[in-house]
């Protein structure tokens, strides 16, 4: 095939069939025996879990104190975790939506596991706003409007609230959008399923999915429209949640390039993240041929792009912030340099602004071990940066006075690993119970339709 | 704990409402318990409650005092759960005459601090004095009150006071012990009493000196013995040097145009420091039309808040303080040798011989007698007396001992009975009078006391005693006046009054306290018809009419002192000073008072080895590092005098260097769940013959960090802080000359932007803006307004360990700037309260609407709401905001409930809390006034913090009225609004501090404005 050289970049693997990509994909689910490294993974993954659960319990007893937040500095880890989480599920979207809408094909293989990447994340991203008030029950009775005989609405001026609807739409759309694109697959399990309990739930998974063209016809439709509403979420969503910050009036959070510096952020952490699943996936399930060079190399470019328009980012809040001519900018800045946390800045540029920049090489994009380190690079990259706005802004504010500092307790900690832990053992349950890779849309770019498309 | 079951003998309610006093006479009834005294009542009573009290033996207390609450609520609902005293006690005349559910009263008293009464006014809800305010009829109070007086509502109710009578740490009754007194005073009366003694605070107050004449007839030979650990004797003895006889100073600061203060700290210790601060502060709000101030120089040893508001203030040794006195004094004309001369001198000595008559010298209690009768000495040379001090008698009634002739015979055994009544000398005696060891040589040791401290476990009886707030009393200001004290509420815990334990001792009957002292004032006024009348007047204003000392003329007469100089101290100095917060230990159970920040230091829950930048370079180089726990400091070992305590080092810009200060009242290890442990205990290192300062102190580094809970940014490790306060034009001075030059000199380099650029709408006050002026020019940064705020408003206390992760509550914070070199910085004091701005960044991005903007300007908070997203605390420039991390708020101990002001919210976990100037009394004027149909006056609503102010620096009214006070503030050039370039309009505004340093004296500030 490498010989052929009108083919278009290959983005699945020699000799595939329908039958053997659904084979292949099917058995994952189906017929494997479950590999002994899915157990290890998730004995550590549900472990993490339950010091969530522990965390949460403990913070809902005893009150957000049990972090090491203060006056000052009254967002720490749960913001800069949320923000985190949910930059990481904007790559998802990205992939199912605008790449769908984009006609890039070479989406087909990732969009189904970077969906669900983008579930799960919301999942933990959406945990962190609840809570971090320490008391979500009052939360939700305040928070979402509703017709009161207290005549009270909540506050629409305030950031917050646009977050609630952001968040809570976001996640709804994206739960919908992957679902929607499970169907087929479900019914192609459903009919594979030898077992009979197996059948049942797969079979009421796919809401009598028989495969006609009237089905298609209509989920096309389905998929489309939810394309078409989530596009705009990828933008609007950490368009909102930097809104958290730049409606603020805080040095280091008022600025106006916040907006489009975090969607580029979110897709930058995003395709980070993918990477960082996809590697390990497609490594331990064998699934080279689904997952190819060309997919990690395009992510490779896309890291790149992303990660040159957060650095811009950077350079203009520091340009910024002595244009401005203002002395608490010009302050923040110096102290995001050379202040009790300077090194985290260091760190951030390290991670990225110098990582990234492998990305122009071939060599590097299309191995996946490089890969893989520059994205977990990134991952830290880009958590550091939201703790350089959050935490590094708010501890050296207006008035010296009121000056603080900030140091994570093992409970911050903990929650975040929690976090981790939830997102994880989510994934290990989702490539055991569920197709990771789209069969049906995988089909359609083997060579067998290409060749009925051609044969036209 | 076996437990009879309780007697059949019914409870009925005709016992209740059948006995309500014999006939023909009106019986008023404490509680159920008195009211209802069937025998069976009684019996069921004594079986359930206090007698066997110590059968709930619980370490806590909190069940004991269930139990005796339990008492009076024991047939529920038919008695408050609080009694009033059964003598008449009378409202203060600004309340009307009848109690009114839910409308406070007050009643004008007096609490001693030190044994100098300070006047108050307390507001009582239903029977609970729940907070003070200061007695603007009392000449030494003038309406304001100090931390200390503030926090006397939370010693009142503190849990850990002592609830019974103890006789070997086992609960006895008051009978028990009478019984006991009586057989060992029987054996005690043949010697005379000769050995018998006994030992007290200060005592100011006229019935008890008459007391103790009385006891003298019962036993001459007892002698009395009054100590404090924080002594005037060089006050006292200063005087006898230079007069050759002890008279009080009493200064006249408003006559003062130029002031040398030798080491007087009179802004926080001195027995008139609420009126001295008043009177100097008077003459410091600058009027930039026609500007004019006083100026005060401070040479003193240790930072001080006096020191702090100085024009100029040098920093010397408490050592150096003499030989500096000594050539100011040749200076001025006294005949006098041994000065040290020093380049201020001159300017001084010129300054003070051009002021003359309005100049004033005063010397502080920390220095030498010597050094008194120098200023004494300088007063007379320049011709002050008269004019910036008079002389009178003192207020105290001296003892016959001092301490150490006590623990001398206490140590050969000749005293039997020792009677310790509202000290602790075990805790507080110098270390070098072995105090504890002398006092287990004594048979028979009588402890009376608010709780049982480390004195009272060394004594075989501890009584409970009366607090001031429970008890009548009498006491003195330093300027002669009495206050008749009355109780707000009756003994919580059936406590007695010294006088009524001094009564024990007179006769076998046992007079209650009011009728010890109307009978001794009943023959002071005259047992006339009239008498009535003037008793009444007494009680009600909280003065007793004419009792001022007349003035005294005294005349210095020249002695050894003018010859020869003290001696020096040589290597390395220790200073020992009261603490700011807890004074001399007897406050370390409040927690209001441990969790104040200091004044200089911003410290609390701690104190430590104060010392200069350049003495903690010399010393180990010494660092202080700032984490999100708490700031890390090394502990040192200080060695001083064959003692030894290891203290955590703390660096403090204007110290001197080569000395240390340590802070007293620390270290306790009986003051209760709260003060037990906390810091290091100073006394261990003071002896007798040095009580203030010595030399040969020895550091030596341990390798041990200690974690402090400090408030502010610390001078050493963030320099930043100081630049940019500087560049963001926080704390807006200038020298009285720049104001005389031009008045507008405070908005050079301001970026206050023009009105009208906002984009959103600006709102609109028909009726009432509120506002509030804070001049710093007369802030002297008491503290006084934070534990007023924390009275008024519920604040919750949290601990050392939540004040080291930044978590304190307090809603007004006092912060400190420095200005200049860190060896001689100027300091300014800047209260901060919420700004209640015009257009509040909070408001904006709470989501829930729990934080909004009120129809007359205030930044309401609805706490119910709040669901504690604390974003309105992070885009908050003034960081005014407090969360409630934890429930900070003790929700069980009763006492504490009882404390509460019940007109403001107590607020619990999650919420985000902060100042809403007072919005309970705001509502209380306004319904007042609608009542009345009348507008609201000006000055009517006082805020918490504004009521407390002794300098009066706060000002809050209506800014929609162009004749308030706050408005007229408001119009002077000096007024700012602090980050006013934000555009949130702040509605506290700041009055610039005007300095007035003399010009012919260097300073690091004109340099570097003008060199």
């Amino acid at each position: 095939m490498a010989s052929a050289p009108h083919t278009e970049p290959r983005i699945i693997g020699p000799g595939h069939t329908f039958a053997t990509v659904t084979d292949k994909i099917a058995s994952l689910v189906l017929q494997k025996k479950t590999p002994l490294g899915w157990f290890v993974g998730f004995a550590v993954a549900f472990g993490l879990l339950q010091l969530l659960l522990v965390s949460v319990a403990l913070l809902l007893a005893r009150g957000v104190g049990i972090w090491g937040l203060n006056i000052p500095v009254g967002w720490a880890f749960a913001i800069i975790n949320f923000v985190w989480w949910i930059g990481i599920g904007h790559a998802g979207t990205l992939i199912s939506a605008i790449l769908l809408l984009l006609r890039q094909q070479w989406r087909t293989s990732i969009n189904r596991f970077a969906e669900a990447m983008t579930l799960f994340a919301v999942a933990c991203a959406g945990l962190f706003p609840i809570i971090h008030m320490g008391r979500p029950w009052v939360g939700a009775y305040w928070l979402l409007p509703y017709p009161n005989t207290m005549g009270i609405w909540p506050n629409f001026r305030s950031p917050l609230i646009w977050d609630v609807f952001a968040v809570s739409t976001y996640a709804t759309v994206s739960a919908l959008f992957w679902f929607v694109g499970l169907i087929p697959d479900l019914a192609t399990l459903r009919d594979r399923a030898t077992n009979k309990f197996v059948k049942i739930l797969y079979g009421m998974g796919a809401m009598g999915w028989r495969g006609s063209a009237r089905h298609w016809n209509n989920y096309e439709m389905a998929y489309l429209i939810l394309a078409g509403l989530s596009t705009p979420l990828v933008v609007s969503v950490h368009t909102v949640v930097s809104f958290d910050f730049a409606v603020a009036n805080l040095p280091g959070w008022h600025a106006t390039i916040f907006p489009p510096y975090f969607v580029a952020g979110a897709i930058y952490a995003g395709f980070a993240m993918v990477l960082t699943l996809a590697i390990p996936l497609r490594k331990f399930y064998g699934l080279e041929d689904f997952i190819t060079d060309k997919h990690l190399e395009n992510m490779g470019k896309v890291l790149l792009a992303t990660s040159l328009i957060v650095v811009y980012g950077y350079t203009m809040e520091a340009f910024m912030a002595w244009y401005s001519g203002s002395t608490f900018e010009r302050f923040m800045i110096w102290n995001r340099m050379f202040g009790s946390y300077g090194w985290t800045y260091w760190v951030l540029l390290f991670c990225n602004l110098l990582t990234p920049q492998l990305m122009w090489f071939k060599r590097f994009r299309t191995r996946a071990g490089w890969l893989f380190a520059v994205a977990m690079v990134v991952n830290v990259g880009m958590w550091l940066e939201r703790f350089v706005i959050v935490v590094t802004s708010l501890h050296r504010d207006f008035l010296p006075s009121s000056w603080g500092m900030y140091s994570p307790t093992f409970w911050d900690w903990a929650t975040f690993l929690g976090t981790i832990g939830l997102f994880l053992t989510l994934f290990f349950l989702f490539i055991r119970f569920l197709p990771a890779i789209s069969i049906f849309e995988m089909r359609t770019i083997v060579p067998e339709a290409r060749l009925e498309e051609e044969r036209t | 704990m076996s437990q009879d079951p309780i007697p059949a003998v019914p409870v009925t309610f005709e016992g209740v409402v059948r006995r309500p006093g014999g006939p023909g006479r009106r019986r008023y009834w404490k509680s159920l318990e008195e009211l209802a005294d069937s025998p069976g009542f009684l019996e069921f009573l004594h079986r359930e409650f206090p007698e066997q009290a110590s059968s709930f033996d619980d370490p806590k207390g909190r069940r004991d005092f269930l139990s005796l609450m339990g008492a009076s609520l024991a047939l529920a609902g038919l008695t408050a759960c609080t009694k009033q005293p059964t003598e008449r006690i009378l409202p203060y005349v600004r309340q009307p005459e009848q109690l009114v559910p839910g409308r406070p009263l007050h009643f004008a008293t007096a609490v001693a601090h030190d044994g100098y009464a300070r006047g108050i006014l307390v507001e009582s809800h239903e029977g609970r004095p729940t907070k003070v305010e200061g007695n603007p009829d009392h000449p030494q109070s003038l309406g304001a009150t100090d931390v200390f007086g503030q926090a006397h509502v939370l010693g009142l109710y503190d849990p850990d006071r002592s609830k019974n009578v103890l006789y070997l740490g086992q609960d006895r009754t008051w009978g028990a012990f009478r019984e006991a007194l009586r057989e060992v005073l029987d054996k005690q009366k043949r010697p005379g009493g000769a050995g018998v003694r006994f030992l007290t605070g200060r005592v100011t107050s006229p019935t008890l000196a008459a007391q103790r004449e009385a006891l003298r007839g019962e036993l001459p030979e007892a002698r009395w013995v009054s100590w404090e650990p924080a002594d005037r004797d060089n006050v006292r003895e200063g005087a006898r040097l230079a007069f050759g006889e002890v008279v009080e100073p009493q200064y006249r600061f408003e006559n003062a145009d130029v002031v040398l203060s030798l080491e007087a700290d009179f802004v926080t210790s001195h027995p008139a420091s609420l009126r001295l601060v008043r009177e100097y502060a008077g003459r410091r709000k600058v009027d930039v039309e026609k500007p004019e101030m006083n100026r005060l120089y401070v040479v003193e040893g240790s930072p001080t808040p006096t020191g702090a508001s100085a024009d100029h203030r040098l920093a010397l040794r408490s050592s150096a303080v003499e030989g500096f006195a000594r050539a100011v004094a040749a200076g001025v004309g006294v005949e006098i040798e041994g000065g040290v001369d020093h380049d201020w001198v001159a300017p001084l000595v010129e300054d003070l011989k051009r002021a003359g008559a309005r100049a004033l010298v005063l010397a502080g209690e920390t220095q030498p007698p010597a050094v008194h009768a120098i200023a004494h000495a300088m007063n007379e040379a320049l011709g002050t007396v008269g004019t910036t001090v008079v002389y009178t008698e003192p207020a105290e009634t001296a003892g016959d001992l001092s301490l150490g002739e006590l623990v001398d015979e206490m140590k050969d055994g000749q005293i039997e009975v020792l009677v310790v009544a509202g000290a602790n000398p075990v805790y507080a005696a110098p270390a070098d009078l072995g105090f504890a060891e002398a006092l287990e040589k004594v048979p028979l040791r009588i402890h009376h006391g608010l709780s049982v401290d480390e004195t009272a476990v060394l004594c075989q009886w501890h009584l409970p005693a009366a607090h001031p707030l429970e008890s009548w009393s009498d006491a003195r200001a330093a300027c002669g006046t009495v206050t008749l004290v009355q109780p707000l509420i009756a003994p919580l815990y059936g406590g007695l009054s010294t006088h009524e334990l001094l009564a024990a001792f007179i006769e076998d009957s046992e007079p209650k306290g009011y009728d010890i002292l109307r009978g001794h004032w009943m023959e002071v006024l005259g047992d006339d018809d009239a008498f009535e009348a003037r008793w009444s007047r007494a009680l009600h204003d909280g003065v007793v009419a004419g009792t001022v000392f007349p003035e005294k003329t005294v005349a210095v007469r020249p002695g050894e002192w003018t010859r020869v100089a003290g001696e020096g101290t040589s290597g390395l100095e220790i200073a020992f000073r009261t603490d700011p917060g807890v004074y001399d230990g007897r406050f370390a159970n409040l927690g209001w008072l441990q969790e104040l920040p200091r004044p200089l230091t911003k410290l609390t829950w701690d104190n430590a080895a104060l010392m200069s930048p350049k003495t903690a370079e010399r010393l180990g180089g010494f660092r202080v590092e700032e984490t999100g726990a708490g700031h890390v400091t090394e502990v040192v070992e200080l060695r001083y005098r064959g003692h030894s305590v290891k203290a955590p080092v703390w660096i403090l810009p204007g110290h001197p260097d080569d000395a240390v200060t340590v802070h007293l009242g620390f270290g306790r290890s009986r003051a209760g769940r709260v003060g037990d442990g906390v810091g290091f205990d100073a006394y261990a290192l003071r002896t007798s013959d040095a009580p203030w300062f010595g030399g040969g102190l020895e550091v030596e580094r341990t390798g041990e960090t200690a974690l402090m809970a400090c408030t502010q940014d610390h001078w050493t490790i963030e320099n930043t802080a100081h630049e940019a306060a500087a560049d963001r034009h926080l704390v807006r001075s200038a020298t009285l000359d720049e104001v005389q030059a031009d008045p507008h000199v405070f908005e050079h380099g301001a970026h206050e932007p023009e009105p009208g650029l906002s984009m959103h709408p600006d709102h609109e006050y028909p009726d009432r803006a509120w506002g509030m002026a804070i001049d710093m020019s007369a802030c002297v940064g008491c503290n006084a307004c934070v534990t007023a705020c924390q009275s008024e408003n519920n604040v919750a206390v949290v601990g050392k360990d939540q004040v080291g992760r930044g978590r304190e509550m307090h809603w007004i914070r006092v912060d400190r700037y420095y200005e200049g070199p860190p060896e001689s910085p100027e300091t300014f004091h800047q209260p901060v309260v919420c700004m209640q701005c015009e257009q509040a960044p909070c408001e904006v991005v709470c989501p829930v609407a729990a934080t909004v903007h009120s129809d007359e300007g205030l930044n309401d908070m609805v706490y119910n709401r709040c669901v504690g997203t604390r974003y309105c605390s992070n885009n908050c420039p003034y960081k005014v905001r407090r969360f409630n991390f934890f429930l900070y708020q003790d929700w069980d101990t009763p006492t504490f409930k009882m404390m509460r002001n019940p007109e403001v919210t107590v607020r619990s976990r999650g919420v985000m809390e902060k100042c809403t100037y007072c919005v309970q009394r705001i509502s209380r004027a306004r319904i007042d006034a609608k009542n009345e149909n009348r507008e609201i006056r000006d000055g009517e609503i006082q805020t918490a913090c504004e009521g407390a102010c002794p300098a009066q620096a706060i000002v809050f009214g209506d800014v929609n009225d162009p004749e308030s006070r706050v408005s007229k503030l408001k119009a002077s050039p000096r007024n700012y609004g602090l980050l006013a370039e934000l555009q949130t309009r702040p509605r506290t505004t700041y009055l610039a501090a005007v300095r007035n340093p003399n010009p012919a004296i260097p300073s690091a500030r004109r340099e570097e404005h003008h060199g």
